[in-house]
């Protein structure tokens, strides 16, 4: 082999090293971007098919506070200000933004609840209790531990919080029954606080901006509220 | 309700239809007593102070709870952990109680009776969650319970902790600020959460969640153990002076 091919050779490896180490990262991001969309569609039409969300065109756009996983701090909650037509119906409104909060924020990393969860029935108690039965993703494919578990509880409770003001309490219900916890760790036999306040007509839009949801003692959603338990 | 006799607990049994927990002298053998105590109501009833630790190493059985991508069982790890967590508090003169020796998976209600068959305990439930920044260690206490309401003096079993949330408090925010100091990201105090083990437990308890099982080498957990077990029993330590002892196993504060 000449020195003259073993240049252009040698020359021609560099490049193509060059436009591979460019090349793969970009590649690399595609690649995942596309599998997270194929994710989220195949959620989607999951969603479409089996709880799809109770919407009136006649009902009015508001905005709606549904509270995520902070990309920002570790395991707190932010909410998100979202446009949604809700219901003026208490039940109705409900469902409605839980089902808006189980379909998941845009960036799916930061959902607080299982993508295959499903809200399978609200109702509400003339005390403001509200009873949420979800299917049995939610219990089973919430990742496990007091943090997460909390994480998920704290995002359905602030949610109603800020939307719902008829809800005072939360009991979840997980396939129509009672259980012990959500993942072997939170205590899900009793009800939680939502709403401490007197009820007021809905208007999400003139709500005051509740502090990003950390899971302090201080945050009154979340907190395990009144007995309510077995005799 | 229980009579008082033979154990004089003032703790209530569970309503009937829910799981009922072990008694005593059941509570005694598996539990594991350290040392030459082989019963909580002989001669620890004549001390006074804290001096028993229950540990509890949630989990066990056939529940894993949680699992990490690189094959971490939270059930396995933290028997580890209790291992040297226990060894930290006997070297600060506490006995150590642990729910649980193996793979097995006592109930809630039988671990809350292991603890609540002790005089002047407090309890630690030792877990590693599937989620949160790795290397940081939260500590949690059971948010607000209804107040205790009985005419006879008995506490209700479901609402055990209810008298000792505030010492829980105390006794969590001293175990976080250790690990606070020697895990940077950790929370500057203890958090409320409706943890289920806590709820029947009559001493001031607290679970202690280390973060996590998703990390890719076990041994970034395994490194993190001393660091957990030299905490919990520095805040044993320190919390020991400001626990006044109730006179019976399980009573109130």
């Amino acid at each position: 082999m000449t020195p003259r091919w073993k240049f252009w050779l040698i020359g021609g490896l560099v490049i193509a090293v060059l436009a591979a180490a460019i090349y793969f990262p970009i590649l690399r991001r595609r690649v995942k971007r596309a599998a997270r969309l194929q994710q989220q569609s195949e959620e989607q039409a999951r969603r479409e098919l089996t709880q799809p969300i109770v919407t009136n065109p006649g009902d009015p756009r508001v905005k709606t506070k549904l509270f995520w996983a902070s990309d920002a701090i570790d395991s707190t909650l932010v909410p998100v200000t979202v446009d949604l037509p809700l219901s003026n119906d208490p039940v109705l409104r409900s469902k409605q933004v839980l089902n808006t909060l189980l379909a998941g924020p845009v960036d799916a990393e930061l959902r607080t609840l299982p993508p295959d969860a499903l809200l399978l029935a609200f109702y509400l108690l003339p005390d403001g209790t509200g009873i949420a039965d979800f299917s049995e993703a939610l219990a089973t494919s919430v990742p496990s531990g007091i943090v997460s578990e909390q994480l998920a509880v704290n995002s359905i409770t602030r949610t109603l919080e800020a939307n719902v003001p008829q809800v005072k309490r939360l009991k979840i219900l997980i396939h129509g029954q009672e259980v012990e916890t959500l993942a072997g760790h939170l205590d899900l036999t009793g009800t939680f606080v939502v709403n401490a306040q007197p009820a007021q007509p809905p208007a999400a839009d003139k709500a005051p901006a509740p502090a990003p949801g950390t899971l302090t003692p201080d945050k009154a959603p979340g907190k395990l509220a009144q007995p309510e338990r077995k005799p | 309700m229980v009579s008082p006799s033979p154990a004089p607990s003032q703790i209530q049994q569970p309503a009937p239809g829910t799981t009922p927990p072990a008694s005593s002298s059941a509570t005694s053998s598996r539990g594991g007593v350290s040392g030459s105590v082989a019963s909580p109501f002989g001669a620890q009833a004549q001390q006074a102070g804290l001096n028993i630790v229950v540990l509890d190493p949630p989990h066990g059985g056939t529940d894993p709870g949680a699992r990490g991508t690189g094959g971490i069982r939270e059930s396995e790890i933290v028997l580890d952990f209790v291992i040297q967590v226990r060894r930290a508090l006997e070297l600060q003169g506490f006995q150590v109680v642990q729910t649980r020796q193996g793979n097995e998976n006592p109930s809630f209600d039988d671990r809350s009776a292991t603890a609540n068959a002790q005089r002047g305990a407090v309890f630690v439930s030792l877990h590693v969650s599937s989620t949160g920044l790795p290397g940081t260690v939260r500590v949690y206490v059971n948010a607000d319970l209804p107040p205790v309401a009985d005419s006879n003096g008995l506490i209700p079993w479901d609402h055990a902790q209810a008298p000792f949330l505030g010492l829980s408090k105390t006794f969590g925010d001293l175990v976080q600020g250790f690990l606070t100091q020697r895990f940077k990201g950790s929370p500057d105090s203890a958090q409320a959460a409706s943890v289920r083990q806590l709820r029947t437990t009559a001493a001031p308890a607290i679970a202690v969640e280390i973060s996590s099982v998703t990390v890719e080498d076990r041994a970034d957990l395994d490194r993190m153990a001393p660091g957990v077990a030299d905490a919990i029993a520095r805040g044993a330590a320190s919390f020991k002076p400001s626990y006044v002892v109730p006179n019976s196993p399980g009573g109130l504060p």
